[in-house]
């Protein structure tokens, strides 16, 4: 027998000794590199066109979507003058913020409130602290109340202040002598710009006046070196009789809810520009000023979908795999013809509008439905006790169950058709009865379609939306309804993202712990 | 021959019928009995229900009609894990998620057999096969042959007293064929065991069987021992499906005693034959003649015996052997094997010759 094994290796040559050559008398290992690139070039070019497409419909969403869940640029694009100073302030030490906050408050609403992104930056802190959303909506309605008093000082003084040119002149000139001023100017001239008009038509804000006024009293008018000099001097002088802006009590008098100190840690705490809070909001917990906490025991809801969606995910996944391993058995060893006809019934869920689908289970399982009545007349349960089947948990496991079974049954049937029935009769011959075959022979070989359709209805379980929506009532819904409510009602785009994400990662987490577990190279669909 | 005893077999199929359909009977009046620790295959062209008469021994198929039975004991109500048959399958039926080792504990396993009785069993068998050193591997990383070794190992770890084998060798090259052929036969011989084995190889249960079951149609149509099978063919089926075989046809004319007769070709040529299926004058017959028995050598053709002009069509030069065409009595098909002596002639293409062959080489059978 060992000659069965032997090879006859005596031909083979020698390796030579240096790089082997082609033909041409390159390097072999360089030509065939060169052969090798092209076919990947060419093969890159036939996926080339699926390739961009997943990348913008897909892999670009949710990079945004991965961003989106850090992102919090809004409170310093819309505050940046309060913000800048905030860092300052100790809330451990001081109730409030020093003036100088609410000086740059002062200048960064009434700029918002012009371009109206404060009611934005409201809802935005809103789902941080109730109540700032209509603070900022009020306050933006009366900012032109603040420094009247200037205002009036300033255009008593001279005509020429009454002119938008004067201001669009004196903006051109101040050079670095009037820098409250020219800072406030260049978002009014943003603003007016992006509406489409000119500056030096339109009438300035009264918080130029208010900065120009702060410039003067420091002394601008000597620094400025233009043709409004004259000007600068008659103002300061006119000004010297009025009384400063006291920012912290013009700001209490637009709301009082700027004494809260509740809303100054919010803006505190939300202003850098990448904020963990919607990870924390996800998974029930807050960022204070003190750090990370808890919330609350009533607003704790996260944790508790993650895990009934998991839970959930897992029983329909277990479902499905009792109810579809022996359909699919069955359609891989009848005859042909019986089969196909086995097959457009496991398929037909699919081809089933989703409303007749979900207005067939609400008629048989509601409690006064077609299955209650049954259990009924049966006897099986008494009347005044009937099964509560839908609009909970089990409304929501009966559906998917039956939306995702063709999900389980299509890859183990195409697994199970590949192992041929001569291995069941080989372990009988063998000496095992039916369930040792089965179990020891047939069970072991199905597994990889196990697997694949586990991963296929746990995946779309996991994610599943519209189903849990119609027939989930509240205690059968999934942590996607949540997300859901938060793209289309609440609009806490921040927080959608981040269950998102979270979902993601716990979806490869698993996806890594079977792999680990089964192997994922055991994961056959066909 | 199908009227068998059917109490002194190990094996004996007792007028078994099976139909798949309840319209066509695949199986027809199967009457066999097969001794204890004999070889017998059954042979047969595709479809001719061999598979089927073995899965129905196996328990796979019940009979539509008749008894099978084993040691003397009827077994159609016997489930097959009870019947303790051994089988090695076409494809061999491997597991692929078992090892070899795992391969062959397992119908030890669900006998209930101890782990080193297990593992002394398991040595043996593979030792048998030459597999020592294999149990380690998955059947996966195997070779067609070694698989082969291996499904034969498995089918007898357990020492049944019958073993089925269902073209065991048809996925295998020829030489290796050949080799395990070998193999099987001595492995067979050496445990006494009793073997069925099915092939549609004429070649290969030639070589391996004490006796061979020509199947055709659903039925035996001669079970004899190979030489038997092969100089003596009962019928002009098995004497085309056994070897090499030219056929000419014609009718009968003359009876004479000593079961010869003389048969006029269609051509009007006469020939003597041995009369094996006819049995008086005026029966259509096929005359079979083995290409090797054919004589063209004036002095090696007995005295008296008839002779037909023959033609050279084609000669072959095929190293150990000559093979040529003739055309005789209007059959251009008609081949001559001859010796490569020293002696010998070689025929050239074109050339007219005569030929004749003893009487009882000649078989006169059925038309
Ligand atoms: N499971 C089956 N169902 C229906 N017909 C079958 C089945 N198995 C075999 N047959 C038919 O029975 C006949 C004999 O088949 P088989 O026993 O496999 O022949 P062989 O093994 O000699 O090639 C064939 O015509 C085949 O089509
Ligand atoms: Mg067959």
């Amino acid at each position: 027998m060992s000659d069965m094994s032997q090879t006859h290796g005596a031909e083979t040559q020698s390796p030579p000794s240096g790089p082997v050559l082609a033909a041409d008398g390159r390097p072999l290992k360089h030509s065939l590199n060169r052969a090798l690139r092209r076919q990947k070039m060419r093969a890159l070019m036939l996926i080339a066109p699926l390739l961009i497409f997943i990348l913008i419909t897909f892999i670009a969403p949710i990079a945004d979507m991965l961003f989106r869940s850090v992102e919090n640029q809004i409170v310093e694009d819309t505050l940046p003058r309060t913000v800048a100073v905030l860092g300052d302030w100790d809330p451990e030490a001081d109730d409030l913020p020093p003036p100088a906050a609410f000086a740059g408050l002062y200048r960064d609403l009434f700029i918002a409130a012009e371009e109206k992104t404060h009611t934005r930056l409201g809802s935005r802190l809103n789902y941080e602290t109730t109540g700032i959303s209509s603070l900022f909506r009020k306050s933006g309605r009366s900012m032109d109340d603040v420094g009247e008093e200037i205002v009036d000082t300033i255009e008593a003084t001279d005509p020429i202040w009454e002119e938008p040119a004067t201001w669009a002149a004196l903006a051109e000139s101040a050079g670095s002598a009037l820098p409250d001023f020219s800072n406030v100017w260049a978002d009014f001239a943003r603003v007016v710009r992006a509406d489409g008009d000119d500056p030096a038509e339109e009438n300035p804000w009264e918080v130029l006046h208010v900065s120009l006024a702060e410039d003067l009293r420091a002394g601008a008018a000597a620094e400025y070196d233009g043709p409004l000099k004259a000007e600068l001097g008659q103002l300061t002088q006119a000004l010297a009789g009025v009384a400063p802006v006291d920012y912290v009590a013009a700001m209490e008098d637009v709301d009082e809810g700027w004494s809260d100190p509740a809303v100054w840690r919010t803006i505190r705490t939300y202003a850098p520009r990448l904020t963990s809070g919607y990870f924390l909001n996800a998974v029930d917990m807050q960022l204070t000023d003190q750090g990370v906490a808890q919330q609350p025991e009533d607003q704790r809801l996260y944790l508790m979908l993650f895990q009934r969606t998991l839970i959930m995910s897992l029983t329909i996944t277990l479902a499905t795999i009792l109810l579809g391993y022996p359909v699919a058995w069955l359609l891989a060893n009848l005859p042909m013809r019986v089969s196909n006809i086995l097959m457009i019934l496991v398929l037909l869920p699919f081809w089933t509008s989703l409303l007749v689908r979900t207005s067939a289970w609400k008629v048989l399982l509601q409690q006064q439905g077609v299955i209650n009545d049954l259990l009924v007349w049966i006897g099986i349960i008494a009347d005044d006790n009937r099964l509560v089947l839908i609009n909970n948990a089990t409304g929501t496991i009966i559906a998917m169950t039956h939306i995702l079974l063709p999900f389980m049954i299509l890859p183990l049937y195409s697994v199970m058709q590949t192992i041929p029935p001569t291995y069941l009769r080989a372990a009988k011959s063998l000496g095992a009865n039916d369930w040792t075959a089965f179990w020891r022979v047939y069970f072991p070989q199905s597994v990889p379609g196990i697997g694949a359709g586990s991963i296929l209805v746990f995946i779309l379980a996991i994610g599943y939306y519209i189903t849990p929506e119609l027939v989930g009532g509240t205690t059968g819904v999934f942590i996607s309804n949540r997300i859901a409510y938060h793209i289309s009602t609440s609009l806490n785009w921040g927080l959608a993202a981040a269950l998102g994400t979270i979902l993601l990662a716990l979806v490869l987490l698993l996806y890594w712990v079977y792999d680990k577990l089964v192997g994922i190279d055991n994961v056959k669909l066909g | 021959m199908t009227n068998t005893d059917t109490n002194d077999g190990f094996v004996v199929f007792d007028r078994v019928q099976k139909s798949y359909d309840g319209e066509t009977l695949v199986v027809k009046d199967l009457n066999l009995a097969i001794g204890r620790g004999e070889f017998l295959t059954m042979l047969g062209p595709s479809g001719s229900g061999k598979t089927t008469c073995l899965m129905m021994l196996a328990g796979f198929e019940t009979a539509t009609h008749g008894d099978i039975l084993l040691g003397g004991t009827p077994i159609n109500n016997i489930p097959p894990h009870k019947r303790g048959i051994g089988m090695v399958f076409q494809n061999y039926a491997l597991f692929p998620h078992m090892t070899v080792a795992e391969n062959l504990a397992f119908p030890l396993e669900v006998r209930g057999l101890g782990k080193s009785e297990r593992e002394t069993k398991i040595k043996r068998a593979l030792e048998m096969v030459q597999m020592g050193d294999f149990g380690n591997r998955r059947p996966a990383q195997l070779s067609g042959g070694q698989q082969q070794r291996i499904a034969l190992a498995r089918a007898l770890v357990f020492e049944p007293e019958l073993v089925l084998m269902d073209e065991p060798l048809g996925a295998l090259d020829k030489q290796l064929r050949e080799h395990m052929q070998f193999e099987i036969t001595r492995l067979a011989h050496e445990l006494g065991i009793t073997t069925v084995y099915v092939t549609h190889d004429q070649t290969e249960a030639l070589t391996m069987s004490d006796r061979v079951a020509v199947f055709d149609d659903g039925r035996i149509q001669q079970l004899d021992p190979p030489d038997v099978l092969y100089e003596e063919p009962k019928n002009s089926f098995v004497a085309q499906f056994i070897g090499e075989n030219n056929t000419l046809v014609g009718e009968v004319v003359e009876m004479k005693p000593g079961d010869l007769c003389v048969v006029r070709l269609d051509d009007g040529e006469v020939i003597d034959a041995k009369a094996v299926n006819v049995h008086e004058v005026g029966q259509r017959t096929k005359v079979s003649i083995r290409p090797e028995r054919v004589e063209y050598n004036k002095e090696r053709i007995p005295e008296g015996a008839h002779t037909l002009h023959a033609e050279v069509l084609e000669f072959i030069y095929m190293g150990d052997i000559f093979r040529t065409r003739l055309k005789v009595a209007g059959n251009d098909e008609f081949i001559i094997k001859t010796r490569n002596a020293p002696d010998q002639v070689r025929l050239k293409p074109g050339q007219k010759i005569e030929i004749g062959w003893l009487p009882q080489d000649c078989r006169a059978l059925d038309a």
